[in-house]
């Protein structure tokens, strides 16, 4: 079980890619490291509960991210690569978050790795 | 032919008549729901954000459950996700989105607006959050942190707002009517 305060990372993952499926992770915190800022409670897995499986029960994090840093982070090989597809989007489409702006999202246990 | 061309009003008498007949509802807790459901509006969560406003001990609880605080206002609560409430302060704004679909705290707030569900919403609160609440006319003020919930999952999520200055003195009636939907989501702020 995870505690208050714990650096976690969201795994990079695409189930998407391998089949149909009903995940609650958005895209854009794939890979992205975080705080835990409580426990929320067990809930039983909506992975499985949207195909009518078995669906056990799992332990649901508030997890807190900061926000510019989830726009910001493209390194320079990335923004050339995107400069050629969507120059506009990335010129004109900066994020308005500012320091200190974070984003608090509730994930389930098995997406989060805990970071030491 | 599968369920999504079936005939609409067929298939809710379909669906109703197996319900009753296995046992799994009552006539009454349908007709109770339909009614909860109906009664469902923003007023409800302005009544409790009025209430946080003028009782401490009230505050204290919508704070730690929600749920539990909604139901002291006799607002029906019963096999729904639970409610978390977010406090907004002099320093904390609290925004609510759900990027993933239109996830909604349904009994306090009653249907989202058309634009919560907007994919333009949804995007803009994650990515362009400041420049979003601006076009409500809402601007911070410097220094103060905005925390942007996006409701992926099994919680339900409205937004207390900060008492306004000029109410004082004001009853708990007068104080909820000038509580509206945006400030609950958190793209507003109550003014007077």
């Amino acid at each position: 079980m995870l505690a208050e305060g714990d650096r976690v990372r969201v795994k990079l993952d695409w189930p998407e890619t391998r089949g149909p499926c009903h995940i609650r992770t958005p895209h854009y915190l794939r890979g992205r490291e975080g705080v835990v800022e409580r426990r929320l409670g067990s809930f039983r897995n909506p992975e499985d509960l949207a195909f009518a499986r078995p669906a056990e029960e799992r332990d649901l994090y508030h997890v807190r991210f900061d926000l510019p840093a989830i726009w910001q982070e493209a390194d320079a090989s990335e923004i050339v690569v995107c400069e050629l597809i969507e120059q506009t989007y990335l010129l004109e489409d900066e994020t308005s978050a500012g320091a200190g702006d974070v984003i608090v999202v509730e994930l389930f246990e098995h997406w989060l790795e805990k970071l030491a | 032919m599968n369920v999504l061309e079936a005939d609409s009003e067929k298939l809710l008498e379909a669906v109703l008549g197996l319900l009753k007949g296995k046992g799994v509802v009552t006539p009454e807790e349908i007709t109770a729901r339909i009614a909860s459901t109906d009664s469902a509006s923003p007023a409800q969560g302005a009544r409790m954000v009025a209430r946080a406003w003028t009782d401490p001990e009230y505050r204290a609880l919508m704070l730690r459950d929600g749920t539990v605080a909604a139901e002291a206002m006799d607002i029906p609560m019963r096999g729904l996700p639970p409610l978390g409430v977010l406090e907004n302060t002099d320093e904390v704004h609290n925004l609510v989105v759900c990027t993933l679909c239109s996830c909604y705290p349904r009994a306090v707030l009653g249907y989202p607006p058309f634009w919560f569900k907007s994919a333009a919403y949804r995007a803009r609160a994650v990515r362009d959050p400041r420049g979003l609440i601006a076009e409500w006319g809402t601007t911070l003020p410097e220094g103060m942190q905005l925390r942007v919930v996006d409701s992926t999952a099994d919680y339900r999520w409205m937004v207390l707002p900060r008492r306004p200055h000029g109410t004082e003195g004001w009853s708990v009636e007068q104080l909820a009517a000038i509580v509206r939907e945006g400030d609950m989501i958190g793209v507003t702020i109550p003014s007077v």
